[in-house]
């Protein structure tokens, strides 16, 4: 059977596949609109997140097929007690393809054991994300016509940022990447994904806590969220969170090239005066979140 | 101290010392009819100090659990008071229902009758993460 899981379920052949669908899909939307006529999505969402969910159903309604679901655990089964196996087994036998969210990690591995239809993991806690991760792949092409050969600045929550470790595992892939974290000490990225990552694939990296200093040498910014409750005293979440935040005034220390990323949603970290600044690819993001994931669900499906 | 030798049954010699308990437990000997012998902080020349483990019955043990405890254990088959069997110990790839997740986001912490399933993924170092969160097995 077919899922995504991980992003570790994916080869880097099959990444540069989706990619290069989905630019396809954007290049040529009308080819694809009854890809999936007669198909259907189940979005089983055991927990509210309203951008991922409506993008796998914008996706599957965008190539023809029908959209099916629930969007919290409280309008489910689960609410009465009924395990995430039962659940799925269930919604296997109505539909095609499912995308689920849960806040527990490892759901989505136990739904596609049970489902006996493919299913993608639109985020299990802090544990895996992986369609936010092709999204991200597929802005950083877009806005830069490569993936290899440039300096990622990933600021902010490094520690607890799911987005930001998968980032890394997928970009790690590609010939000629520098990271630069720029995060505050309480905040840095766990030894075990320096280790593990990017020491074993001796991939070149700087920590600095200055994202001015940085600004000049990156190609790509990508911004974290860095929330009140990871500190352990308010003083610190004072002193460090106005660091953090994107300016115009920190943005014109950066390159005329430079590409702004963000996972959404937002809430302080990129000032909403940096939206019309040509560089913010933030809300591309979130356009491109659709077409990668109707890329995956033609692949997840079979369909050429 | 001496502990009588045993006509047919097994030896579970070269436990790191102090493990012989777990090891009890972990493969419900208490549970057995005959007699059992654990034997802790015996001399060795290679060890130091281990533990040996006797059953005066020959029992399929479960090579998993001993592997997973330690692959250096070896396990002696012994009839009519002679040797006539050792069994090879490996690292197991996978273990079930030895150990429990204690990650408490992990699905398993609600879904009680999942499986607890652990994943061995680094052999140098011995690391099991679970299958679920990836949440590393606190026990070694």
């Amino acid at each position: 059977m077919n899922n995504l899981l991980s992003i570790l379920d994916l080869t880097t052949e099959e990444i540069d596949e989706l990619i290069e669908k989905a630019q396809d899909i954007i290049a040529h939307p009308d080819y694809y609109h009854e890809k999936c006529k007669y198909k259907k999505l189940a979005t089983l969402f055991f927990e509210p997140s309203t951008r991922t969910r409506l993008s796998f159903e914008a996706a599957m309604l965008d190539l023809g097929g029908k959209v099916m679901g629930f969007s919290e655990a409280q309008a489910s089964s689960a609410a009465k007690g009924e395990s995430v196996a039962d659940t799925v087994r269930t919604v296997g036998c109505y539909v095609d393809i499912i995308a689920m969210r849960h806040p527990k990690e490892g759901a989505p591995l136990v739904a596609s054991m049970h489902a006996g239809v493919p299913i993608i993991n639109a985020g299990d806690g802090g544990h895996n994300h992986p369609t936010q991760t092709l999204t991200d792949l597929l802005t950083i092409k877009c806005e830069k016509g490569r993936l290899t050969n440039m300096t990622i600045g990933l600021c902010g929550d490094l520690k607890f940022g799911r987005t930001v470790h998968s980032l890394i595992e997928a970009m790690s892939r590609y010939e000629g990447i520098k990271f630069i974290l720029i995060s505050p000490e309480e905040l840095k990225l766990p030894n075990y994904v320096k280790q593990e990552i990017l020491d074993k694939k001796g991939i070149e990296y700087e920590e600095t806590r200055d994202l001015i200093e940085a600004m000049p040498k990156l190609d790509i910014l990508y911004m974290t969220r860095v929330q009140r409750e990871r500190f352990f005293n308010e003083e610190d979440y004072i002193r460090l969170k106005d660091s953090y935040i994107l300016t115009p005034e920190k943005m014109t220390y950066g390159k005329e090239s430079l590409t702004v990323m963000h996972p959404l949603p937002r809430v302080n970290e990129i000032s909403v005066a940096v939206d019309d600044d040509p560089r913010a690819a933030y809300f591309k993001q979130v356009s491109n979140g659709k077409f990668i994931r109707m890329a995956l669900i033609m692949k997840l499906l079979n369909i050429k | 101290m001496n502990i009588d030798g045993i006509t047919n049954g097994l030896v579970i010699d070269h436990i790191e010392a102090g493990k012989g308990m777990e090891l009890y437990n972990a493969l419900h000997l208490g549970d057995l009819e005959s007699s059992v012998a654990l034997i802790k902080n015996v001399t060795s020349h290679k060890m130091g100090k281990k533990d040996i483990i006797k059953v005066d019955e020959v029992l399929d043990v479960d090579l998993d659990i001993l592997g997973f405890i330690d692959p250096n254990i070896t396990v002696n088959i012994i009839k009519d008071n002679e040797i006539i069997g050792k069994k090879h110990i490996e690292l197991p790839k996978e273990v079930k229902n030895i150990i429990k997740c204690k990650n408490p986001r992990c699905i398993t912490s609600t879904e009680q009758e999942l499986p607890h399933i652990f994943r061995l993924t680094n052999i140098e170092k011995r690391t099991y993460r679970c299958i679920y969160c990836e949440t590393e097995a606190e026990h070694k």
